[in-house]
């Protein structure tokens, strides 16, 4: 029997969706609303260096972006699947959808390892 | 052409009846809009996410490169458009979080733990999650 696919990208759709709600509400607002309209001391850089530079910070930041970007690909596709009843395109979507993701992924984890 | 791409899709089959719904479907209820509301907050994940790596890249470069990247995001437009982005995220995790009881099903005791305790874990985390993340960027300064 040919086994589905679709539970291991429910999972990372998932895990992507838990990370984004759980962190990415505080970073935007630190760093895009809060810190640029003066509401906080924007943190300097030297902090920001030290902390995102970080190998862990970077191990960190590789799980967060691949999760998310494929949290991204699951819900897009059956958006455009359910929402724009595109039923008959259902492989391209996929295709296209989960292949960003991975092309996303695989660009994070260069960035965050030699492109540092 | 779609049978090619999808082989189990069959536009027409004798035996099942298929109503044709518009494609604005998701406008006739407000509960609908909210669905759709909420599956179009992932491009704003992937945008957090990708700006982010941008910063990262930035400070790697050194300060006159995030410098850059910072006088862009002082820029009306720009926070403006980011507290747009941030009330996505906002939605997005009360909407998901609001889901966990659904998809986390925990049982203690042989009893099944009350969706408002697994709901309330779920927020207390991401408090924790933000006021650790707050600490790490402004409790240094």
């Amino acid at each position: 029997m040919k086994r589905s696919r679709e539970p291991a990208l429910w999972a990372l759709f998932s895990g992507g969706g838990m990370m984004a709600a759980l962190f990415l509400p505080a970073l935007a607002f630190v760093l895009w609303v809060a810190g640029p309209l003066g509401w906080v001391t924007a943190p300097s850089f030297e902090t920001l260096a030290a902390l995102a530079l970080h190998p862990l910070t970077r191990f960190f930041l590789f799980g967060l972006a691949g999760l998310c970007f494929f949290h991204w690909a699951h819900r897009f596709r059956y958006t455009l699947y359910d929402g724009l009843q595109l039923y008959h395109l259902d492989r391209l979507i996929a295709v296209l959808t989960y292949g960003v993701a991975t092309l996303l992924t695989l660009a994070a984890g260069v960035l965050l390892t030699i492109g540092l | 052409m779609g049978q090619a791409l999808n082989p189990d899709h069959t536009p027409y089959h004798p035996k099942w009846y298929r109503r044709r719904i518009p494609i604005f479907w998701w406008l006739s209820k407000r509960g609908y809009v909210k669905f759709i509301t909420r599956e179009l907050t992932s491009p704003f994940v992937v945008y957090a996410v990708l700006l982010l790596l941008v910063q990262v890249g930035a400070l790697a470069r050194g300060q006159p490169a995030y410098q850059r990247v910072e006088d862009w995001l002082g820029r009306g437009p720009v926070v403006a458009w980011h507290a747009f982005v941030l009330a996505a995220l906002v939605f997005h995790s009360v909407t998901w979080l609001n889901l966990a009881p659904s998809a986390l099903v925990l049982r203690l005791r042989g009893a099944r733990v009350p969706d408002g305790v697994i709901r309330a874990a779920h927020f207390g985390a991401w408090a924790a999650c933000s006021a650790m993340l707050g600490w790490l960027l402004l409790g240094r300064v």
